[in-house]
């Protein structure tokens, strides 16, 4: 054990702030918020780890990263060997640093966190993972000698790569298909620059390559090629699908479809994967310069959006939600970074149609008055709406982001693949095949949308059920949901 | 990277490029398109496939220069290639025998429609295809329908081949003539196919759209291509891009067309602008010079 502090002295020291973009200063650029430990914060805060006989943090994490053991490593300044730790259950460490919420999470269950603050868990793994990064010396993980198996892996974000991961290290071919023509789903075209640059992206999936994982981009399965093509014609043994939730859901009420309402994937797209903020690629985006705008929805997406619109030049910022602060599903840091930077909130509100000028333009957004019921299905109080309270919020653009509902694109195509009511792949909860030999399915398309983290530890453990199957050949009965 | 094997132009500013694109040509069907990405900081742009070719492995696409990403992919020749190519996506046009179907095309829509004019005629109906264009030079693909046994009617704006007028006039006098019709298929400019579906609806012609809808992603993601029908929003990149004309919004479709107006002309102008500095025609060499963003030409050789 490297920590020789007693317990006593270690709750004496505090946990170690992130250091922070001034919020004036960062919400006129696209640049990362977080800026990272240095090696003395990481060192601190490690210190003040209990290093529990049992430890309570690795339970609270969806792929058990053994993070007193990675902790006990950063304490004793073995920073890269702190990585290679974290990648032993987690192949994607620099960006679950930066965007799990660990306050739900390993930091939700530290004992620290009874006293006093918790383990900043995520900062330390994210400040391995840079640091490896950053020297450029990388443990690749051992790979075990090939198999002659083929493993097709259909959608390039976390789920797909983390199963791609294991199972490339048991020694497998393996492919990735991607739809887009950049590589890591989600992670490209969802998250922002500001709160995940995407040249850790490029770098975490360039591991994986020199791991030996080959990836195909411009490939949508269910068109260019089908899954039963895969297995007859192409000779995959296995077919992992890992497409992700897909289709944005909207409002249904009137004027949705003027000019100026995005959905949430539309507008990150545009400013995520095709750079639509940077004058030098040729996207366009909605100006949003001097203009106001509202995001609807109180999730990480509305939270991405609103800020996304700040950085892109709005003059106001409106977060529309239609319960309180209290309820909405953004992680914590997200809220107080989105109104640390000036996003307003209006919450119980809701929209009931978008108004548009003159020109057909959007220029307003009816919004009803809500006040909050008893609790429903998913337990949070259910919003009401208060009879005669309309009003109108002047704004030039709106982004809906009310989350997204499954892509029917693989299952339309291959009709022995079950499915459940709303149109995810029915799926064995802990084995996760599908109701079709030899194909499983993992993450979002699954589930509905999730978290990043949620959808690496259904990869993995889809990888280990792929595993067990391309060694016994044997296959469950799984009944159609 | 899809490489380019020919190019050739077809009438001004509209050009025919065979793509090799195995996989695409392979499950390609009338009706369907690709999104492609011209260069490395390109927009993605939907283009719908004129045909291909599974044995040689190409796709046939045909492009009319209208903004700078068309203008741009129109200044490749056979030899370059272009980085990104997806597809087939969309549903393929409906087929089957309907009896006499008409097929209209108005300008680069006829490239949109031909194949889907085959299609029909090899599934047993008679197929009389209403072609027309600006002007005599911007008809398309007349002697190829013809050879494919369809009827062609021409009409120009100008009268300066076929008929004088426009493609609904045509469809008018057909109609007039009393002879039955039983299916119609319209492609071209937002306000033709909204003038087609006005003739056809109170007749009750069965009458199908192709929209050009904007697009990023092409597989239902964004949700941008959304049109709105009279039974709610449907995405023209996976549940069109046909529709039942009758039910269709063709206001909110032309303003969420013009969303990027502004952005549009002024990329448009700054490319014009360097086309015009350059005193050469475009060979390679030039092209590199006044579009970097294009990037370094993978041609080989003197081809």
């Amino acid at each position: 054990m490297s920590n020789t502090l007693p317990p006593k002295e270690r709750l004496k020291i505090p946990r170690q702030p992130m250091p922070e973009q001034e919020p004036h200063e960062r919400r006129h650029n696209f640049l990362e918020v977080n800026q990272g430990l240095t090696v003395l914060g990481a060192t601190t805060e490690a210190l003040r780890c209990l290093e529990c006989a049992k430890p309570q943090c690795s339970d609270g994490c969806p792929v058990h990263v053994k993070i007193r053991e990675f902790v006990q490593l950063v304490t004793a300044g073995e920073f890269l060997k702190a990585a290679a730790k974290i990648r032993e259950d987690n192949v994607l460490p620099a960006i679950t640093g930066r965007v799990c919420p660990q306050e739900t999470q390993c930091e939700g269950c530290c004992i620290l966190g009874k006293k006093q603050e918790p383990l900043a868990i995520g900062y330390l793994e994210r400040f391995v993972a840079d640091y490896e990064r950053e020297h450029g010396q990388l443990g690749l993980p051992e790979r075990q000698p090939p198999t002659g198996k083929k493993v097709a892996i259909v959608g390039s974000g976390p789920a797909g790569l983390s199963a791609a991961g294991d199972l490339i290290r048991a020694g497998h071919d393996v492919t990735v298909f991607e739809a887009l023509h950049e590589l890591g789903g989600v992670l490209i075209y969802g998250i922002p620059e500001f709160r995940l640059p995407k040249e850790i992206v490029r770098h975490e999936i360039e591991v994986l390559r020199q791991m030996g994982i080959r990836f195909e981009t411009n490939v949508v399965i269910g068109k260019t090629v089908t899954i039963d093509e895969l297995m007859n014609d192409e000779g995959f043994d296995a077919v992992l699908v890992a497409t992700g939730a897909g289709l944005p859901k909207f409002l249904g009420v009137p004027g949705e479809n003027l000019p100026g309402v995005y959905s949430a994937n539309e507008f990150l797209t545009r400013v995520n994967l095709m750079h639509a903020n940077d004058p030098t690629y040729d996207e366009p985006v909605f100006d949003c310069r001097g203009r106001d705008v509202a995001v609807i929805g109180g999730g990480n997406t509305a939270m991405d959006a609103v800020r996304t619109a700040l950085r892109l030049g709005a003059r106001k910022a409106y977060l529309v939600y239609r319960r309180t602060e209290k309820e909405m599903p953004a992680r914590a840091e997200e809220l107080k970074h989105a109104k640390q930077e000036g996003v307003e909130l209006i919450c119980l509100a809701n929209p009931v149609a978008f108004r548009e000028d003159e020109k057909g333009n959007l220029c307003a957004i009816r919004l009803q008055r809500m006040e909050l019921g008893e609790p429903d299905a998913s337990g949070r109080a259910s919003p009401r709406p208060i009879p005669g309270s309309e009003f109108d919020l002047p704004v030039a653009m709106a982004v809906v982001a009310l989350g997204t509902s499954a892509n029917p694109l693989v299952q339309a195509s291959t009709p022995d693949l079950g499915t459940d009511r709303r149109g995810y792949i029915a799926a064995d909860p802990t084995s996760l095949c599908t109701s079709k030999r030899g194909v499983f399915a993992a993450g979002d398309i699954v589930t509905g949308s999730a978290t990043v983290i949620l959808a690496m530890a259904a990869g993995r453990r889809a990888a280990a059920s792929i595993l067990r199957y391309l060694e016994d050949g044997q296959w469950p009965v799984v009944l159609p949901a | 990277m899809f490489a380019i094997r020919a190019a050739c132009f077809l009438a001004p500013d509209i050009k025919r490029f065979e793509i090799e694109a195995p996989r695409v040509a392979r499950k390609q069907r009338a009706g369907q398109f690709v999104i492609v990405r011209v260069h490395e900081r390109g927009e993605r742009i939907p283009l719908t496939i004129a045909g291909s070719d599974p044995g040689a492995g190409t796709i046939t696409l045909i492009v009319q220069g209208i903004g700078k990403t068309t203008k741009l992919m129109n200044t490749l020749e056979a030899g370059d290639a272009i980085p990104d190519l997806v597809g087939p996506l969309g549903r393929p046009t409906e087929v089957e025998r309907y009896g006499t179907v008409v097929v209209i095309g108005g300008g680069v829509g006829t490239a949109i429609a031909y194949p889907s004019a085959l299609a029909l005629k090899a599934a047993g109906n008679r197929v009389i295809a209403i072609i027309g264009g600006r002007t005599r030079e911007l008809v398309l693909l007349e002697p190829e329908l013809r050879a494919g046994g369809v009827e062609v009617v021409v009409v120009t704006d100008d009268g300066s081949y076929g008929q004088k007028g426009l493609v609904t006039d045509a469809l008018r006098d057909r109609i007039a003539t009393g002879e039955q019709i039983d299916r119609v298929l319209a492609i071209g400019p937002v306000r033709m196919m909204q003038a087609v579906a006005e003739l056809t609806r109170p007749l009750k012609i069965p009458t199908v759209v192709s929209l050009n809808a904007l697009m990023v992603d092409g597989t239902g993601m964004c949700g941008g291509c959304r049109v709105q029908t009279v039974d709610g929003p449907r995405f023209a990149c996976v549940d069109g891009p046909e529709f039942d004309a009758h039910t269709v919004d063709y206001e909110i479709l032309a303003r969420r067309n013009r969303m990027y107006a502004e952005a549009e002309a002024a990329a448009l102008r700054s490319f014009l602008a360097a086309e015009a500095a350059a005193e050469e025609p475009p060979g390679p060499c030039q092209l590199e010079a006044r579009h970097p963003e294009v990037g370094p030409r993978i041609r080989g050789g003197t081809s």
